[in-house]
């Protein structure tokens, strides 16, 4: 029998987790980045309603995933959290004015427009700060001992700033394509629109971050280009490929669901991607998933928990997101 | 700017800011949440329209106040990381877990039934409905469980040890969640959460009842807020008592500090009720003592000798001011609660219970009674516990991340803007929603959610609007 290495399991957990929240949170920011180009208060109102019984779960995916790596992999949460000290806080004011919003807006009529702007900039905010972090730790970060010793405003070079924007982009085509699923009438049409220049740009953004991201460190060009790498390296651009088309082809067709779903497709292998430039480093080049691990009974103590737990967690947030299913619409209910 | 500040000092400043932000909500929002379960609950079972009206009034509020904890929460669980990164390092291992169960058995659960809560009445019908607010209600104490347990395993750690590099690992899982000073924090905490609550919702019965005596939702607020604050103030200052028995065993130097007992008493200590003290001198200046009241309440004995802190190296004490300053405004806010429990209760069995001007005023006055003592307490239970981030084992000096002062003073004052801003609008909005009394066919958060046609239950929604009428 293979002994169970617990801490890949448990790198495959914050995975799932980070991604769970990519899925669940993107879309929800992308929706505050677009909401400027909907001027209009019921278009407005709409799109918020879309996500006001579901977005503090979203986020809780986030929580789960910083908790999840302070508990699992302690020295990587201890080394990375200072070394993207001003990303993370300026993600954590982001979320702040945009969560609020979320109730303030419907409680009063004179400062709804600002409420509306502290959503907007908000998400924007906190989407760029996540990309620019992901950015920095790619790029590599100082470590001596078990604490970060680099600067800090080391995080800001211009791959993290192209990292920050593709993710801008990104999250705008998620909250594009949510809109075309939930809405209908003349909102949906510009959703539609706004999807096909998004996925044109996403697609820019791919390519960019692909073709920088081997120059970062030769480990990452050895890990993608060589033999027998190759063979499970190469799907990946090839799949890239398949959804792209299958995408511009439901977008052409109108199609309700389709563009959504194959928009997280192409994020689960950018995500994929990303996962075989880093594995087995949490923190590239210096920190490796064994050696920040805590300790064997840290890990299986929290992991009869997940097991149990998570599949549970799926379950009732699927019924939520069932209850709220449809079409939301602007013409009645309103005060 | 800032360059020669010391950064340790700045974190700790910019933790002590943000916590004290977060603690206000979850106080309120636990208590609340249960008020709504018990209001659902009474309309359900007696189908009176005031329930559901006081239920509707209150969620609009909660869905405000849950928003602010909310948000205010996601920054704590990132600060352990930005700003103590040697404490999460050496830590992880054993707190970690504890807020990794907090994730998976409350957060989740408070999220995931949320939105049903706040809006999905006519979609799932009320006693799924009832459901979701029980499993919020439920999340919110769960959430307490564990980051409770969490902070008092920081206070009076147990159960584990500690690896090659460093780090606490858990040797015995139950006796680092069951350490020995959280099953009182625990229940001094809910308890607080509770009378916070209580004070609020009475507070808010008692302004519209000073303008009109015969609406029913206050009067009806009224009275179970009263209740509550007759039953419970009593019950938490003896699971105070309780707590500082507990305290003066496991943690004494922050029972000299509370007590301001520099000097050590033979025989028989004094209770300081008040004074001055000083902390370069090692003395209490002013003081205002009755003797050897404090051997009595805290060793149950005129004559007990108390250790003071004479027979504490000076670099191991605590900021005596703040912690017994602080200290003193808890109990102080406790006997004023009871006060007014027992005021009330004399009242009800006159008959003025809705009548009573006085008790009106007195309970507006101590709106914000419930906040207050609970800062106090959590600024008693922290400072007491310097110059220790883990209690004797960890200093906070060694607790915190290797970063540039002026990178933590921009976040400082950061936070203090934003705080101040988003958080000021807040709770005017709040303000203003119980400024109105609650009235007749009181519609939730959920009115300016369209409704749809898919997705409803047809039996359900017409058992729904059959009973709001
Ligand atoms: C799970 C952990 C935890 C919890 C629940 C709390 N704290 Fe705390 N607190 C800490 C973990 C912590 C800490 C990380 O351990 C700090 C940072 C430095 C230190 O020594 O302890 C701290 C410091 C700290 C300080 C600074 C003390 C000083 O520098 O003298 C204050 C005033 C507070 N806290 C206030 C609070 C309040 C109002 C809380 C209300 C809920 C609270 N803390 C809960
Ligand atoms: C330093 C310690 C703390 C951290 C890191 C922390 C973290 C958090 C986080 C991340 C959230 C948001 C969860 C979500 O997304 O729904 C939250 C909310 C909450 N927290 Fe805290 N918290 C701390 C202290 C406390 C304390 C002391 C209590 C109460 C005893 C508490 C009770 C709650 C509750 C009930 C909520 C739900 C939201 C609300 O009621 O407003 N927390 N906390
Ligand atoms: C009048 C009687 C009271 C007494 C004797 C009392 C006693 C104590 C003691 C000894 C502590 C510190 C424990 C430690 O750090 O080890 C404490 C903490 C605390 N108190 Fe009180 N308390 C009283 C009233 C209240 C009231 C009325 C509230 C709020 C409504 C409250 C809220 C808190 C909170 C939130 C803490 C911090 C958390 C904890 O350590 O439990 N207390 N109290």
């Amino acid at each position: 029998m293979i002994p169970i290495d617990l801490p890949t399991i448990w790198a495959f957990i914050i995975a799932f987790a980070v991604f769970v929240y990519v899925v669940m949170d993107g879309f929800d920011l992308g929706l505050g980045i677009l909401f400027p180009l909907f001027p209009k208060k019921a278009d407005r109102d709409v799109i918020m309603n879309s996500v006001a019984p579901v977005w503090d779960g979203n986020e809780t995916w986030l929580v789960l995933g910083g908790g999840g790596l302070m508990a699992a992999f302690p020295l990587a949460y201890a080394v990375l959290m200072p070394a993207l000290y001003t990303p993370m806080i300026v993600m954590l004011l982001g979320l702040v004015f945009r969560g609020v919003a979320f109730e303030f807006r419907w409680r009063t009529q004179s400062e709804r427009n600002k409420w509306d702007l502290a959503f907007a900039g908000g998400s924007l905010l906190a989407t760029l700060a996540q990309g620019i972090a992901l950015g920095a730790i790619l790029q590599g970060i100082q470590v001596s001992g078990r604490h970060y010793a680099g600067g800090w405003w080391d995080w800001l070079t211009p791959f993290s700033i192209l990292t920050g924007i593709s993710l801008v982009v990104g999250y705008a085509l998620l909250g594009a394509t949510w809109l075309v699923m939930k809405t209908e009438g003349e909102l949906r049409d510009r959703a539609y629109h706004l999807s096909w220049v998004l996925l044109i740009a996403m697609l820019g953004a791919i390519g960019m971050v692909s073709i920088a991201t081997p120059f970062l460190n030769v480990q990452y060009t050895q890990r993608w280009f060589t033999w027998p790498n190759i063979v499970l390296t190469a799907p990946v651009p090839i799949a890239v490929a398949g959804v792209t088309v299958l995408l511009l082809r439901s977008l052409t067709n109108k199609y309700d669901y389709q563009p959504f779903f194959l928009t997280l497709a192409l994020f689960a292998l950018s995500y994929a991607g990303l996962g075989i430039s880093m594995y087995p480093y949490i923190v590239p080049q210096s920190i490796t998933i064994w050696q920040a691990a805590s300790p064997a009974n840290s890990q299986l103590f929290m992991l009869f928990g997940v097991a149990i737990l998570i599949p549970l967690i799926l379950g009732y947030t699927a019924w939520a997101y069932w209850v709220f299913r449809g079409k939301v619409r602007a013409d009645h209910g309103y005060h | 700017m800032f360059e020669g500040w010391d950064a340790v000092v700045l974190a700790r400043a910019q933790f002590a800011f943000t916590m004290s932000f977060h603690i206000v909500f979850p106080a309120f929002s636990i208590g609340l949440a249960s008020y709504l379960a018990v209001l659902e609950a009474l309309w359900l079972w007696t189908g009176r329209e005031v329930y559901i009206n006081l239920f509707n009034y209150w969620l609009k509020i909660f869905a405000v106040a849950f928003g602010m904890g909310v948000v205010s929460g996601i920054v704590m669980s990132y600060q352990f990381g930005t700003n103590w990164a040697a404490f999460s390092d050496k830590t992880g291992p054993v707190i970690g877990p504890l807020m990794a169960y907090e994730v998976l058995t409350a957060f989740f659960l408070e999220a995931g039934f949320l939105g049903v809560m706040l809006f999905g009445l006519d979609r799932v019908g009320p006693r799924l409905h009832f459901f979701a607010t029980l499993m919020v209600a439920v999340g919110t104490l769960i959430s307490a469980f564990w980051i409770l347990s969490a902070n008092s395993w920081m206070q009076t750690p147990a159960g584990h040890a500690v690896n090659e590099a460093g780090q606490f690992i858990a040797a015995d899982w139950f006796k680092v969640i069951f350490n020995p000073s959280f099953p009182y924090r625990l229940v001094h905490m809910v308890l607080a959460a509770y009378l916070t609550t209580a004070l609020v919702v009475g507070a808010v019965g008692a302004w519209h009842l000073l303008r009109d005596q015969h609406l029913a939702g206050p009067r009806v607020m009224f009275s179970m807020a009263m209740w509550m604050a007759t039953i419970v103030a009593p019950i938490q200052i003896l699971a105070g008592d309780q707590h500082g028995l507990n305290t003066l065993e496991h943690q004494p130097v922050k029972i000299m500090a509370m007590e301001g007992h520099y000097e050590s008493h033979k025989d028989g200590a004094p209770l300081y009720l008040f004074g001055w003290p000083n902390q370069a001198a090692g003395k209490m200046d002013y003081a205002v003592a009755v003797p050897k009241l404090g051997s009595l309440i805290l060793k149950h004995s005129l004559d007990a000798p108390m250790a003071g802190l004479d027979t504490v190296p000076r670099e191991n004490w605590p900021p005596v001011p703040i912690t017994f300053w602080s200290f003193r405004i808890m109990v102080g806010m406790g006997l004023l609660m009871m006060g007014l429990g027992l005021l009330s209760l004399l009242m009800r069995f006159r008959g003025a219970l809705y009548q009573s001007r006085l008790l009106h005023l007195f309970a507006v006055a101590m709106a914000p009674s419930g906040f207050i003592a609970v800062l106090a307490g959590w600024i008693t239970t922290e400072t007491g516990r310097q110059p220790f981030t883990v209690y004797g084992l960890l200093r906070t000096v060694d607790a915190a991340s290797p970063l540039a002062a002026p990178a933590v003073a921009s976040s400082l004052i950061a936070f203090i803007i934003v705080y101040f801003v988003v958080f000021t609008a807040g709770v005017i909005y709040l303000l203003r929603l119980m400024a109105q009394p609650p009235h007749h066919g009181e519609q939730g958060p959920d009115s300016h959610v369209p409704a749809r046609a898919a997705g409803i239950t047809p039996a359900a929604a017409t058992v729904a609007e059959g009973a709001l009428r």
